[in-house]
């Protein structure tokens, strides 16, 4: 698969391009400068989305989506990746994590969620727990048959319009050799539960308009129902459906770097200095040529990775590199597009300094670069006894 | 009622054309092809038929080369029914000429006994406006070109025209030769379910000799060159200049 794609695949990413194109590219500018998404827009991207039967297109077809393969999903969101992470939030990719949903779960989270009744976000971080997600404070204690929820949590992608979080608690401690370590459930929980609130969170640099909120919880009440998966069977239901996210950095950060690319390429063929277009200098073509390079390599990475989970192949360090790869590389490819660009590159009145900004977070969330070279080196050491 | 399409492969209209070397033509190999934009608004128009219940099946007929299927499975996924594609060359740069296309298009027309064609009102690379005006006397039905609005009224249809002046009202008796103008519809974006099903959608494969059609060309290319760079303007400082220099070039 690795050397082309199928036709169908073709009209799918080239579908969800000039959807971003048409209907995304038009909104950014405003989103840029606001910070927010006006409702009718949010709306109307999700209506469109759901229109056109690409809502939750990473959902099976039992539950009445497309059930895109992961190849499929990849290349979905590599073309939303060129837009607006405010707006495309609302081309509903809820997280396959809900599959987990049991019993009258299903019905009051699944479901909605899929048809875009009810908009998702997922809560792991908190101030004290970043990368080491056991280190976690936000706890539930047992009461009778309820839990009992104190802590917060921050960093909260979507949770502005979220109606409902898969929330990661601690339900327990073991004392292991290396100390003690947490036991964690996934919860469900409703926007307005008593004793649960959401607040704004800080001012990122990254991304404007795709919040990151706060998250606490005041002696909030949650019935045994609420839990997803099995209690203290956190970690598994994260190892289960959470690798996907890493696919979705790496591939978005693949189509937003083909997007930087071709300012770039117009850029050097347009802009003249020194009597010629600097295109012709090499101290530039040779940059567009390296970025161009590391693009490609960065999305046959990722897709490769994408088709390893396709085929039920251990991926887990295959994804670690697309991930850590692709988000280096968007990093130098935005930054060589904005020298490339001179001066122009760093003001607001185009978007390449937007791009730039927004690049920084991709090596830091979903898990930093340093953590996918953990993986990487640990899986490959591991092996060897070491 | 059956809808016949046809549709053309042509240069995507994002991409900068770069004339070849020997001014042959245009440099096709290794460029992003797509469906002709107007033929585009004719395949949604013709969805929009089927949608209204004014039609029962929507045809598409790509002629050229084997990588036509990509422009059929486009128009497959907005929504089209079926579609056939007449393998009338095996060399990316032959263009078919309007009348060889039109005649095949005849062809078709007998075949199929379609109750109307919906077609581009040009294409975009020769930008020639010829096939369906040409498909129109060889069946000897009504045309209707630069359309605009179109209403079909039973064995007749009333019809908006895009014409220099303005715009033109005219009824047609049916079955007709539309040629669609670009503020007819806003063609849909191909819906993921149709995208998926397109490939299960039945594609006929044809010649035109299967056809009984000559395609030979009639017509010879002498060259093809860039279009004359514009020249460099200047500033004036004051609009007393500006009429003296207009006066000196001879433009007023």
């Amino acid at each position: 698969m690795l050397y082309g794609l199928s036709a169908e695949q073709d009209m799918i990413a080239q579908t969800v391009r000039s959807f971003v194109e048409k209907e995304i590219y038009p909104h950014e500018e405003l989103v840029e400068r606001t910070g927010e998404v006006p409702n009718e827009i949010a709306q109307h991207i999700k209506e469109k989305t759901l229109e056109l039967g690409f809502y939750a297109c990473n959902f099976p077809e039992s539950v009445g989506c497309a059930g895109l393969s992961h190849v499929d999903f990849a290349l979905v969101e590599r073309e939303l990746g060129r837009g607006s992470m405010a707006l495309n939030h609302f081309f509903g990719r809820p997280q396959n994590i809900l599959m987990a949903c049991e019993g009258d779960q299903i019905d009051r989270y699944l479901m909605p969620a899929v048809r875009g009744e009810r908009m998702d976000a997922l809560a792991m971080t908190e101030p004290g727990a970043g990368s080491d997600i056991r280190g976690m404070k936000c706890s539930a204690q047992r009461d009778g048959g309820d839990w009992v929820v104190n802590g917060s949590k921050h960093f909260i992608s979507g949770a502005d319009h979220a109606d409902f979080f898969i929330v990661f608690i601690a339900t327990g401690e073991d004392q292991t050799d290396k100390g003690p370590k947490k036991r964690i459930t996934a919860f469900l929980v409703d926007r307005g539960t008593p004793g649960f609130s959401v607040r704004d969170g800080y001012k990122s640099v990254s991304h404007r308009g795709y919040k990151n909120m706060i998250l606490e919880f005041d002696d909030c009440r949650l019935p045994q129902a609420q839990v997803l998966g099995e209690v203290d069977g956190g970690f598994e239901v994260m190892n289960t459906w959470l690798y996907a996210t890493r696919i979705t950095v790496a591939t978005m950060s693949v189509g937003r770097a083909r997007r930087v690319f071709d300012y770039a390429l117009h850029y050097a063929a347009e802009r003249e200095q020194f009597g010629q277009k600097i295109g012709k200098f090499q101290g530039v073509s040779f940059q567009l040529a390296d970025m161009i390079t590391e693009i490609d390599a960065a999305d046959l990475l990722t897709l490769a990775a994408a088709d390893r989970l396709d085929k039920a192949l251990p991926a887990n360090r295959e994804i670690a590199s697309a991930k850590l790869y692709a988000s280096e590389m968007l990093a130098r490819v935005t930054d060589a597009a904005i020298q490339i660009h001179g001066g122009m590159g760093l003001m607001s009145d185009y978007p390449l300094e937007r791009f730039w900004r927004d690049a920084r977070v991709e090596r830091i969330w979903d898990g930093t670069s340093e953590i996918q070279r953990h993986i990487i080196s640990r899986d490959l050491l591991r092996a060897l006894g070491a | 009622m059956k809808v016949l399409v046809p549709v053309k492969r042509v240069i995507d209209y994002n991409v900068k054309v770069r004339v070849k070397a020997d001014g042959s033509g245009v440099d096709l190999a290794n460029v992003k092809m797509s469906m002709n934009p107007f033929d585009e608004i004719a395949v949604e128009q013709a969805i929009r038929l089927k949608e209204a219940g004014q039609a029962d099946e929507v045809v598409a007929v790509s002629i050229g080369v084997k990588q036509n299927q990509e422009t059929l499975r486009t128009a497959l996924a907005m929504g089209a029914d079926r579609a056939i594609l007449v393998v009338a060359t095996e060399d990316v740069h032959a263009d078919i000429e309007p009348l060889a296309v039109a005649k095949i298009l005849k062809a078709v027309i007998d075949e199929e006994q379609p109750g109307i064609v919906l077609a581009g009102k040009q294409a975009i690379d020769n930008d020639m406006n010829a096939t369906g005006q040409m498909l129109a006397a060889l069946t000897g039905w009504s045309q209707a070109t630069f359309v605009s609005e179109l209403d079909i009224q039973g064995d007749s249809a009333l019809v908006t025209r895009e014409v220099d002046g303005g715009l033109q009202t005219i009824k047609v008796s049916m079955p007709t030769i539309v040629t669609v103008d670009l503020r007819l519809n806003e063609p849909r974006y191909a819906s993921l379910p149709n995208i998926m099903k397109a490939k299960k959608k039945p594609m006929d494969e044809k010649t035109p000799a299967d056809l009984g059609v000559d395609i030979a060309p009639r017509l010879t290319i002498v060259s093809t060159g860039e279009p004359e760079a514009r020249a460099a303007g200047i500033k004036v400082g004051s609009v007393d200049e500006l009429v003296e220099k207009l006066k000196e070039v001879g433009a007023v």
